[in-house]
């Protein structure tokens, strides 16, 4: 295992982590601040996908594929908002899972229904296809080096957001106090809807960005949604900041894990058996780690709430 | 209730007769929803060309989406086989849920046909009397494969494949074949999307060729993702990741690779010829390998019909096993273990115009049986 192949792994951990940030971003602010749990945050990364790949097919152009993502995803973040979840504020969360659950199902036939079962396909752009040769030799892809700039910008202006504008501090407040913000004349209503549609948007945009080098399909939000989850978890509920340093510890844990487990099994096993039992043991450890996080600050890592 | 089972008996015995008037009911779950629905569609697709065309209208297919979860499929077979009382099953893509499926079906009696999934442990010492498989045994076309790497003097291959039943028997049929040395071997999460990590790994390898199996979804990122990653080694896998329902969404990436299948729309026989007119016809696009499954198997299905009677256990077992139809890959007989004995081809991906497809350049292996016939005991 060269130092090369290390730096290149962690690289590919980064990328993998910072994606779930957009898609655990979007989830951890809505559960955070509407208390709401909302499984159709996968359904909002496939609309983003599929729109942008509908839009690059029929123009051409990543750039419009990427605003078209951006832009169905938060209408439809919108409309679901205004339509169905504004119903479920007071509810329990087992009613919330029941109806955002029932969405996950509307939005796969829908889109089955609009694109059919088979794939679609989105392309890297030209400009972004290939490896660059890093300092040091390592070779990378430049997509995915975007995809880590990408990110981290996206990360460092939703910061921004929260802590230096006024939609910010209505944000914030409402997550400690919704009664006492709408009493001083804040439309608590139109404010989730922002914060909800800027959710949906952030998943749409990882969709669209993800899909380019995976494939467009129906259902490819639902594993995603999973980890996200589990980030937002790590990260504790609400927290901004906890949830990119749990997307990134998932990320690197996913990425690593899966290479260096079965590798560390082979010292005192046969190769096959290490490779099969470290491969099972890979999948775990993200949830050994979610597990260990737990246990050692149960709230998550930057949660405030119980 | 002895009273009962007896008159139910008799009521049988008398309705003789009547019988005929009772549509023959095959039960079909496939999976047409989630990540892996393109395959069961496929599959459902060209099973009820074959129905269509034969005209037969005694027969009544049920069919049921597993949504790729065990549990799913194993609730569907329950009901197919209690309250439905379908005769013969069908339908199953992965190997996962054939395995949770197929000994409990087989144990009730019924008839299993898969068009799909051949899991070793149901070619060996877990066959049945009542299970016929269609398709394949699964380590066929990665035993092709290796036939075909060892062929092209490759020594130094990479291997990785998905962490579950038929990822297991990939890459043993792959090893079975090819006789050079490993600069790696991986088992990835099923249904995982991001190959980072392995592309780094195969970087790194001094391999000089790869070879995986990654069906579905799955085989669009991982191409995609080898074709931007810069590595640059031949690569060589099943049809399941070249397939016609995925050619397009992988795009000039696949260009030029060679992939091992039973099946292709250029084999020159007639029944071949007609069931891709027929099929493109039909659905308004080219029929893939589990088309041509599905086709097989319900062709297959109605040569027995035609034949014997299914209250007739004995005789309709027999009737499947002459296997008297005449199917799209040409040759097909049945080995000793009810799966098939046929020859398998080396494609290569091109493009037709603006559409992207296989065609055959050479032969892997013929009348190729699979490994685990010996340990079969029926």
């Amino acid at each position: 295992m060269s130092l090369l192949l290390l730096i290149e792994q962690v690289l590919n951990g980064l990328q993998f982590g910072v994606m779930l940030f957009l898609m655990a971003a979007g989830l951890t602010l809505i559960f955070g601040v509407m208390g709401l749990i909302n499984l159709a945050h996968g359904s909002l990364y496939m609309i983003g996908a599929f729109c942008a790949a509908a839009v690059a097919g029929a123009t051409g152009s990543f750039v419009l594929a990427l605003v078209a993502a951006l832009a169905g995803a938060a209408i439809a973040g919108a409309l679901v908002e205004i339509l169905v979840i504004r119903r479920l504020y007071g509810k329990d969360h087992l009613d919330q899972v029941l109806a955002t659950f029932a969405l996950i199902l509307i939005f796969s036939e829908g889109t089955r229904w609009l694109f059919g079962s088979f794939p679609l396909f989105l392309d890297v752009p030209d400009a972004l296809s290939g490896p660059i040769t890093l300092p040091g030799g390592i070779e990378y892809p430049l997509y995915r080096l975007t995809l880590i700039a990408v990110g981290l910008v996206v990360a460092l202006g939703l910061f921004l957001l929260i802590s230096r504008t006024r939609i910010g501090i209505q944000i914030r407040a409402g997550e400690n106090d919704r009664e006492m913000i709408a009493a001083l004349g804040v439309d608590i209503g139109r404010l989730y809807t922002i914060v909800f549609a800027l959710g949906a948007a952030l998943a749409g945009l990882a969709g669209a960005l993800v899909g380019a080098i995976q494939s467009v399909q129906v259902g490819m939000g639902e594993p995603v949604l999973i980890l996200a989850f589990v980030v937002i978890v790590i990260g504790g509920i609400g927290s901004i900041k906890g949830a990119l340093v749990g997307a990134l510890l998932v990320g690197l844990t996913n990425t690593l894990g899966g290479i260096f487990l079965p590798e560390v099994l082979k010292l005192f096993m046969e190769p096959s058996v290490a490779t099969s039992v470290g491969a099972s043991l890979a999948s775990m450890a993200i949830y050994i780690l979610m597990a260990a996080v737990l246990i050692l600050k149960p709230t998550g890592l930057f949660g405030a709430r119980a | 209730m002895k009273f009962f089972s007896l008159a139910a008996s008799a009521a049988l015995a008398l309705g003789v007769v009547s019988a005929h008037a009772e549509p023959f009911k095959v039960g079909m779950i496939t999976t047409l929803s989630g990540g892996g629905a393109g395959l069961g569609i496929d599959v459902r697709d060209g099973f009820m060309l074959a129905v269509k065309q034969a005209g037969n209208e005694n027969i009544e297919v049920i069919i049921e989406d597993d949504q790729r979860k065990p549990d799913i499929a194993v609730q569907l077979a329950d009901k197919l086989v209690q309250s439905e009382k379908v005769d013969v099953l069908t339908g199953i893509i992965w190997s996962n849920l054939a395995m949770a499926v197929v000994p409990a079906v087989t144990a009730q009696g019924k008839f299993y046909l898969s068009p799909n999934a051949g899991p070793s442990a149901l070619a060996g010492k877990g066959c049945h009397p009542n299970y016929f498989n269609v398709a394949w045994q699964n380590d066929n076309l990665h035993e092709a494969a290796g036939a075909y790497a060892k062929e092209a003097g490759y020594k130094k291959s990479f291997i990785l494949a998905p962490n579950y039943p038929a990822g297991k028997d990939a890459l043993t049929g792959y090893k079975r074949f090819y006789d050079g040395e490993l600069a790696g071997e991986i088992y990835t999460k099923l249904g995982q999307t991001d190959y980072a990590a392995e592309l780094a790994q195969i970087r790194a390898s001094d391999a000089d060729s790869v070879f995986f199996f990654l069906p579905g979804g799955m085989g669009i990122s991982f191409l995609k993702q080898y074709a931007d990653s810069g590595v640059d080694l031949p690569v060589v896998g099943p049809a399941f990741s070249f397939d016609q329902g995925i050619l397009q969404a992988v795009g000039d990436a696949a260009l030029g690779v060679k992939n091992t299948s039973q099946w292709n729309k250029d084999i020159d026989n007639a029944t071949n010829k007609a069931f891709v007119e027929s099929f493109q016809a039909e659905y308004g696009r080219l029929p893939s390998l589990y088309a041509s499954q599905g086709f097989d198997t319900a062709n297959l299905l109605l040569s027995a019909m035609g034949s014997a009677d299914v209250n007739d256990p004995d005789a309709f077992r027999a009737a499947l096993k002459a296997a008297d139809f005449s199917s799209t890959r040409g040759d097909f007989e049945f080995g000793p273990n009810h799966h098939p004995v046929q020859d398998i081809f080396v494609r290569e991906v091109i493009k037709e115009g603006d559409v992207y497809t296989n065609k055959i350049i050479a032969t892997a292996l013929t009348d190729r049986a699979d490994a685990y016939a010996a340990e079969c005991k029926m």
